[in-house]
C-alpha cells in the first residue's frame, strides 16, 4: 500500500488532514490558496491517487469526499489553464494524419535518453529512474481512464494498445511489472510511493496532466493526444535508455524493459496516432484542437522534467 | 507495416519469426536494429530513404 507523501505547503498539508479524516470526522472546507506549484502539484497527486490504489490510513470513501473533489477540480483548473497559456495553439495548416510524426520530431528538447545512452553517471540514472517510478509503477493507468469516452473504433484500438501494456494477458509482461522487477534488481524500492517526495513538481504535473486527461470525459482529445505524442517519442529514447543502462552495468531486468519499449513502442505510436487520435477526430472533429493541445503538453511536460534534471545534475541540457 | 494477429514474418535470411504481439510492425525501411521489427530507425533516416 502506498504511504502518503510528505505535505509541501498548507495546501498540501489540509489535505492530507482531510484525508485522514474520512469519514469518522467531517472535513470542513479547505479554503487555501497553494503556497507554490509544489504544494498545488503534490496535492493534486494525492488526490489523484485516490483513483488509482489509494493510501495506507485513506479510507476509499475519500476518493469522492465532495469537499476533497472540489478541490481537486479547482487544482485541475489551474494545471490546466496554465498548460493551454503556454501552449502556441494547433500547428498553423497541420494534418493529423500525415504531420504529426513530423512535428513530433521537429520539436527540440533536452534529451534524457541521449545522456544516459553516453555520458550519464550510474547514480544520475538512479535518480532518473526512481523519479519516473512515480509514472512507470502505474504505466498506462492515466490512459484507461479514456476508454469508456471513446467511439468504437477509436475504443478498440486504445483497447489493442492497452492490452498490449497489459501484458497481452500474461501479468509477468505487464509493463508496469517490468519496470518494477527492474527496479528491484537495480536495488531500488518498487513501491509506487517510495519515491514521491523526492519528485520534483515537474515529475508531479506530467502525471497530473495524464491523470486530468484520463479522468475528465471533457478532455478525451487531449487524452488520446497525449498518448500518441508518449508512443511517438518512446521507442528510439528506450533504444538510447537501454544501451546506457548496459554500459553502466545495470541488470537485465532493467535494460530489459527499455528494450521491450522499442519494439512496443514502434507499434503503439503508428496504432495511436492512426487508428485512436484520427478516428476519434474523424468521428468528433470538435475534438481536433484538443489532440494537438494533449500532445503539445507531452512535449513540453517532458521538456521541462528533463530540464529539471539536467539542473540538478549540475549538467548542460 | 502493422499486422494484426499471428503471423510468421520471413526475413532476408530466410529465418522465421513469429509474432507475439496483438499488433507488430514490420521494418519497412530496411535499417531496423530488431529486424523484422520496427524500431524507430526510419525517423532518423533522410526523407527520401523512408518507406
Amino acid at each position: 500500500m502506498t504511504s502518503l507523501p510528505k505535505p509541501r505547503g498548507p495546501l498540501s498539508t489540509a489535505v492530507t488532514s482531510a484525508l485522514r479524516a474520512v469519514p469518522d470526522e467531517e472535513v470542513g472546507r479547505i479554503d487555501l490558496e497553494p503556497e507554490s506549484t509544489d504544494d498545488a502539484a503534490v496535492a493534486l497527486w494525492m488526490l489523484h491517487e485516490l483513483s488509482y490504489g489509494g493510501f495506507d490510513g485513506v479510507d476509499d470513501r475519500a476518493e469522492w469526499e465532495p469537499e476533497l473533489v472540489r478541490v481537486r477540480l479547482r487544482l485541475e483548473q489551474d494545471l490546466e489553464a496554465r498548460l493551454r497559456e503556454r501552449w502556441p495553439g494547433v500547428p498553423e495548416g497541420a494534418d493529423l494524419a500525415t504531420d504529426f510524426f513530423d512535428w513530433v520530431a521537429d520539436h527540440d528538447g533536452p534529451s534524457l535518453a541521449r545522456h544516459v545512452q553516453t555520458e550519464a553517471t550510474g547514480e544520475q540514472v538512479l535518480d532518473l529512474l526512481r523519479v519516473r517510478s512515480v509514472y512507470h509503477l502505474k504505466e498506462a493507468d492515466p490512459t484507461t481512464w479514456v476508454i469508456p469516452r471513446l467511439p468504437i473504433a477509436a475504443k478498440a484500438a486504445l483497447v489493442e494498445l492497452q492490452y498490449d501494456e497489459y501484458g497481452v494477458g500474461d501479468p509477468a509482461r505487464l509493463h508496469a511489472h517490468l519496470f518494477a522487477r527492474g527496479m528491484e534488481a537495480s536495488g531500488l524500492r518498487p513501491e509506487l510511493g517510495a519515491y514521491v517526495d523526492e519528485a520534483p513538481v515537474e515529475i508531479l504535473e506530467q502525471n497530473n496532466a495524464l491523470s486530468m486527461f484520463g479522468l475528465q470525459r471533457r478532455l478525451r482529445g487531449a487524452a488520446v493526444g497525449h498518448l500518441a505524442a508518449f508512443e511517438a517519442t518512446s521507442s528510439m529514447p528506450s533504444r538510447r535508455l537501454a544501451q546506457g543502462l548496459e554500459r553502466l552495468g545495470f541488470p537485465d531486468q532493467m535494460v530489459g524493459y527499455y528494450r521491450e519499449h522499442v519494439e512496443a513502442d514502434a507499434v503503439h505510436e503508428q496504432v495511436a496516432l492512426r487508428d485512436i487520435c484520427v478516428a476519434l477526430v474523424a468521428e468528433e472533429p470538435t475534438l481536433e484542437a484538443d489532440v494537438w493541445f494533449g500532445a503539445w503538453a507531452c512535449l513540453d511536460l517532458e521538456d521541462r522534467t528533463a530540464h529539471r534534471m539536467f539542473d540538478s545534475w549540475g549538467v548542460s541540457a | 507495416m502493422l499486422l494484426r494477429g499471428d503471423h510468421v514474418v520471413v526475413d532476408d535470411a530466410g529465418n522465421e519469426h513469429a509474432t507475439t504481439r496483438p499488433v507488430s510492425a514490420v521494418c519497412r525501411c530496411g535499417k531496423s536494429a530488431s529486424k523484422p521489427w520496427c524500431d524507430g530507425t526510419h525517423k532518423l533516416l533522410p526523407a527520401k530513404l523512408r518507406p
